[in-house]
């Protein structure tokens, strides 16, 4: 299946802005087996006076821009042709958490898949009693930490409601857990912090998410934003899996990884650091087009 | 002279270590088991009982009052604030022999260089972890290890140039290495202040004592500065935290000592990778930064997000290999607790031999062994967490002993995040309490830097003794005290001095040209404030002396006074001490941030204004003495502009503060006349307006008894020769402007110069009659889209 996804962020100052210096990371990546880019542009208004393209530590493709004159806006253009399979399947059974806790005890690596990066902590990712309760209370302990992935994913979207305006891009997943509100960020983190709680590696992915058009209706552009999910590690054996929470439901070919992190500090699509004294107003626009 | 009983005692001698009782269990520095005093303390020991108790105070105090007024303090915080605090020197040394001293050296010296292998490792290839000698889980789990710096070579090659370490001796005599401090090594620059406060404690022992000299560690540290430059031209720049944190005035003093340039994150701007200054004079690049601030808060995008006080971009600059840091960002990771549990190990691996000086013993309880280890030996341990970087002994949050199922229990649940370490008791050293030698627990701190010549342990360094008997208080936030380290008992000691260096002090005097734009916007606004302070402080005194002289604090003069000038202030002292206590206070916050390049009698100066200011406002004060009490205030503050006129070096930052004094001066000027050349102002403004412009007797010499309002105009607006007149301070505004950087290398004049010499040609062109009200007004807004000028082309 191949897609077309375009996306747009734009950021609005009030009072203009310069010395401005902002990392991106935007563009699909390229996994063997799995996602491959056949196409792609990332294009900058105003145009930066200075970029500079490279791979971060969990492999993740970053372009930092700079602009030094001053501007009221900056946006930022994505667009690309991504062809995607679907990702190794998830099989329920296999390791158990005992299997896996010796996996992990036996692990050297530091390399960027490591299981090992996403035991916690992390910036957004604070162990929380909260939701390790709820870990506790939701899962099967002792059953294959592929189930145990889907049991908790399962419940938490259960137990919390999609909403928009409860949280916002800096709340904290032990407020957001406590509302039991939140959007897919909120779903993620805390379904990170649950996993992390029970010692299965757990990490956050960035992407985009294909929203399918109702029987018989004609898909909307640009109604889309940026998506999140989560990925857990269920043992040597089996390795790592994608749940989305917020949609309770595995990952397919439904899904386009951007970003693989910790949280959502490691994946931010726009960190930024600009000279201004005035308010700021970022907006975001995906489409994603199906091509065959 | 009158014979007293005290002049009694002074002659006699003294047993200072009758009442000195060793603590059960611990050794002492000074005296042996057997309670003989050891040989290296004699000399000094029989130096102090040789004086007595009133000679000692004397000493002791002189001490204080050199640490006092070289503006050495700590900051001292509880629940809601913090305040700055005299620094605690404990004014008895620690004495050290020398050939003792070789030996930790050379364990130290072997520290660094397996630091600096474990560092490369770790940031590298990660053999360490993919050989099994250390757990993975150590760093990623380990918030100090960041990843963004993993495959970050240095410039250099070098991870870590500067070191310290805090060693204690433990029953057995043998030193123990307690903590590794390696991301930012502090309070070296203490070391030479309580070095140079023992010497005015004690000065005919230093000239005649054996005692190790410690400038030449510095002078050497200050060349491996100039060798990690290179060819370049850069700039040496030390980066601080800024005035908030803690050790800023010890940043402050070294970067002053060594001739480096004092910066703050927001200085420093990346731009195509290069690490560049913002300065008066545009930005200028940076070859070698000596980093202070905590690594993760280096850099907001790259490292944590949430940092106020880091430059976007560094990490960039870093990996591009276009600056060296001093050390390495991501060194950290160093500290880590539970690494002291592998440390032996990988010492044995890599060098083929043991630690020569080892750490305190440590066991990272994420392997069942060591776990079972801990438990059963749990009644020597204290127990906390592996990757916190604070010493144990110091660290609250840690788990005592505990009943061993609990313990088993805490461990097993989470063994990978914890460690257990022995307790030890520390040596004592002895300090002065109350007229006698009192034993307290004490620890060292030594310095390492990487020279031209390898590495360098500082033959001196500073103790830390506990405030009682408990060997966990040493933090000077729980009252303990800070000691001088004596080296002696070697050759004869060489007295070299940074001021006598060769080549390096002449690279020195080009890195001191370029004055960071947030420094020259601090000198500015230093000048501005202290400026309006005086200018409140004149129409206070105006005020109160017509108040003295039985008029009605409502009369109409007073009232409008206080309402046009003084912004409807209220008539009491109090009130009206606000009007210049409050820019003072700014004044000295200023000051504080750039304290490297304000001089201590400066800042002095300062402190006195405020406490004078505080004592005024608090205190009872009556009536008739206001006046007078102002005076004083005056006759300081006039002390403080002499400072600034007779004492500063005419840098492009005394002409910044120099601008602020005249710019703030001639707006206040222009708005006084304004109001008080009114028609609607009261009788005897013309007066009050020459006495606040302190022209009383300049104008009687020229013009009649009578004050008239052309003639006050003339005076006080167009006069060239009066220092108290408009026209005066744009003409020297005008002055030190055209001295700035980059305003004379073109015919066309800069925006701020074109501002500055309309503004100065008008008021030369015209009549004292001309300024009205609504013309002085407009002048007054002039300056201010000067001062605006002047901060957009040098200052942003």
């Amino acid at each position: 299946m191949r897609y077309d996804i375009r996306l747009t962020i734009s950021h609005r100052y009030a009072q203009a802005a310069g010395n401005g210096r902002h990392a991106l990371r935007v563009l699909p990546r390229e996994i063997a087996n799995r996602q491959h880019l056949t196409a792609h542009l990332i294009d900058i208004f105003p145009p930066p006076d200075n970029r500079h393209d490279s791979v971060d530590f969990f492999g993740n493709a970053v372009s930092s821009v700079t602009h030094s004159e001053q501007h009221q806006k900056m946006v930022i253009r994505m667009s690309a042709r991504v062809g995607v399979m679907a990702p190794a399947g998830h099989h329920s059974g296999g390791s158990g958490l005992g299997q896996l806790a010796l996996d992990l005890s036996r692990s050297r690596d530091l390399g960027p898949a490591s299981p090992l990066h996403f035991l916690g902590p992390a910036p957004r990712l604070l162990p929380n009693a909260d939701i390790a309760r709820f870990a506790r209370d939701t899962c099967d302990l002792s059953a294959p930490v592929a189930d145990i992935i889907c049991q908790l994913g399962l419940a938490l979207h259960g137990a919390m409601t999609f909403d928009a305006t409860a949280t916002d891009v800096d709340t904290d997943a032990a407020e957001a857990f406590s509302k039991r509100r939140g959007v897919c960020q909120d779903f993620s983190h805390i379904m990170i912090i649950a996993l992390q709680s029970l010692g299965i590696p757990s990490g956050y992915v960035s992407g985009f998410l294909r929203t399918l058009p109702p029987p018989g209706g004609v898909k909307l552009e640009g109604v889309d934003a940026m998506h999140a999910w989560v990925r857990a590690w269920c043992g040597a054996a089996q390795g790592w899996v994608e749940y989305d929470p917020t949609n309770a439901t595995l990952v397919g070919t439904d899904h386009i990884v951007v970003a693989f992190g910790r949280d959502y500090s490691d994946v931010s699509p726009v960190i930024g650091h600009l000279r201004s004294s005035g308010a700021q107003v970022n907006s975001q626009a995906v489409d994603m087009a199906v091509v065959d | 002279m009158q014979k007293s009983p005290t002049s009694q005692t002074q002659s006699a001698p003294r047993d200072l270590l009758t009442a000195y009782r060793q603590q059960a269990g611990a050794r002492d520095e000074m005296v042996d088991k057997a309670g003989n005093v050891k040989p290296v303390w004699q000399p000094f020991l029989d130096h102090l009982q040789g004086l007595g108790d009133q000679d000692i105070a004397h000493r002791f105090a002189r001490g204080n009052q050199y640490l006092h007024d070289a503006g050495v303090r700590f900051r001292q915080y509880n629940d809601t604030a913090s305040e700055d605090r005299d620094w605690p020197l404990s004014p008895v040394p620690v004495i050290l022999d020398q050939d003792e001293f070789e030996r930790i050296s050379e364990g130290l010296i072997q520290r660094a260089e397996l630091l600096d292998y474990v560092l490369r490792d770790l940031y590298g290839p990660a053999e360490l972890v993919s050989s099994g000698q250390l757990p993975a889980t150590l760093l990623t789990q380990n918030p100090a290890w960041l990843r963004p710096m993993v495959g970050v070579e240095p410039a250099s090659g070098h991870f870590l140039n500067l070191l310290s370490f805090e060693i204690g001796r433990g029953p057995d005599g043998k030193w123990w290495v307690i903590s590794d401090l390696v991301e930012a090594p502090s309070t070296a620059g203490f070391a030479i202040e309580n070095r140079v406060a023992m010497t005015k404690v004690f000065p005919n022992f230093f000239t005649s004592a054996n005692i190790q000299r410690i400038a030449g560690f510095f002078r050497d540290f200050q060349q491996q500065l100039f060798e990690l430059r290179g060819k370049s031209d850069g700039q040496i720049a030390l980066l601080s935290p800024g005035q908030g944190n803690q050790n800023y005035a010890e940043h402050a003093y070294i970067a002053r000592y060594l001739g480096l340039l004092l910066v703050e994150g927001e200085d420093l701007i990346v731009q195509d990778g290069n690490v560049m200054v913002r300065t008066v004079a545009g930005p200028k690049p940076v070859s070698v930064i000596w980093n202070r601030i905590p690594s993760a808060l280096t850099d907001p995008l790259a490292l944590d997000q949430t940092s106020l006080i880091g430059t976007p971009g560094l990490v960039d600059a870093l990996a591009r290999q276009r600056v060296n840091m001093v050390n390495s960002i991501g060194a950290a990771v160093l500290e880590t607790r539970a690494l002291m549990a592998f440390l032996p190990k990988i010492a044995r691996q890599h060098f083929g031999e043991a630690l020569k000086l080892p750490n305190i013993a440590t066991w990272w309880c994420g392997e069942q062994s060591k776990r079972d280890h801990v438990i059963a030996n749990r009644d020597r341990m204290i127990v906390g967490s592996a990757f916190s970087t604070e010493p144990m002994m110091a660290d609250t949050q840690t788990a005592s002993p505990q009943e061993a199922g609990k313990m088993t229990e805490l461990l097993n649940r989470s063994g990978r995040e914890l460690v257990g370490q022995e307790v030890i008791t520390l040596s004592t050293t002895p300090t002065y309490e109350y007229g006698a030698l009192v034993a307290r627990p004490m620890c060292i701190r030594l310095f390492v830097a990487r020279t031209p010549q390898g590495w360098q342990v500082m033959p001196g360094g500073y103790a830390r003794v506990s405030a009682g008997d408990d060997a966990t208080a040493f933090a000077m936030q729980r009252g303990g005290k800070v000691a001088d380290v004596w080296i002696t008992g070697g050759n004869t000691v060489e007295t070299p001095s940074l001021l006598v260096s060769g080549s390096g002090s002449t690279q020195r005097l080009s890195a001191r040209a370029a004055l960071p734009s947030r420094a020259a916007d601090n000198l500015f606004w230093l000048g501005r404030y202290v400026e309006r302070a005086e200018h409140n402080m004149r129409l206070f005194r105006a005020c109160f002396a017509r108040i003295n002289d039985g008029g009605n604090p409502d009369a109409p003069l007073l009232r409008y006074l206080r309402d046009h000038l003084m912004g409807g202030v209220a008539a009491s002292s109090g009130a009206m001490a606000a009007t210049f206590e409050s820019p003072l206070e700014q004044a000295l916050v200023a000051a504080r941030r750039i304290g490297d390049r304000f001089s201590p009698d400066g800042m002095m100066a300062l402190h006195d204004l405020v406490a004078t200011t505080d004592g005024l406002k608090n205190r009872h004060v009556p009536l008739e003495d206001i006046p007078k009490e102002i005076s004083v205030l005056l006759r300081k503050i006039t002390g403080f502009a002499g400072l600034v006129h007779e004492n500063m070096y005419r840098s492009d930052g005394w002409r910044f503060l120099s601008v602020g004094i005249s710019l703030e001066r001639a707006s206040n000027m222009a708005h006084l006349l304004a109001k008080l050349l009114s028609p609607d102002a009261p009788d005897g403004a013309l007066d009050l307006a020459l006495e606040i412009g302190d022209s009383v007797v300049s104008y009687r010499a020229r013009f009649s008894i009578l004050a008239d309002p052309v003639a006050v105009a003339d005076m006080l607006g167009v006069d060239d020769q009066n220092p108290r007149s408009i026209r005066y301070h744009l003409s020297r505004a005008k002055w030190h402007i055209s001295d700035l950087p980059g305003q004379s290398s073109s015919h066309v004049l800069s925006e701020v110069a074109r501002k500055t010499l309309l503004l100065e040609t008008q008021l030369a062109a015209s009549t004292p009659a001309e300024l009205t009200p609504k013309v002085l007004l407009k002048i007054q807004r002039d300056i201010w889209s000067i001062a605006d000028a002047l901060t957009q082309a040098h200052l942003v």
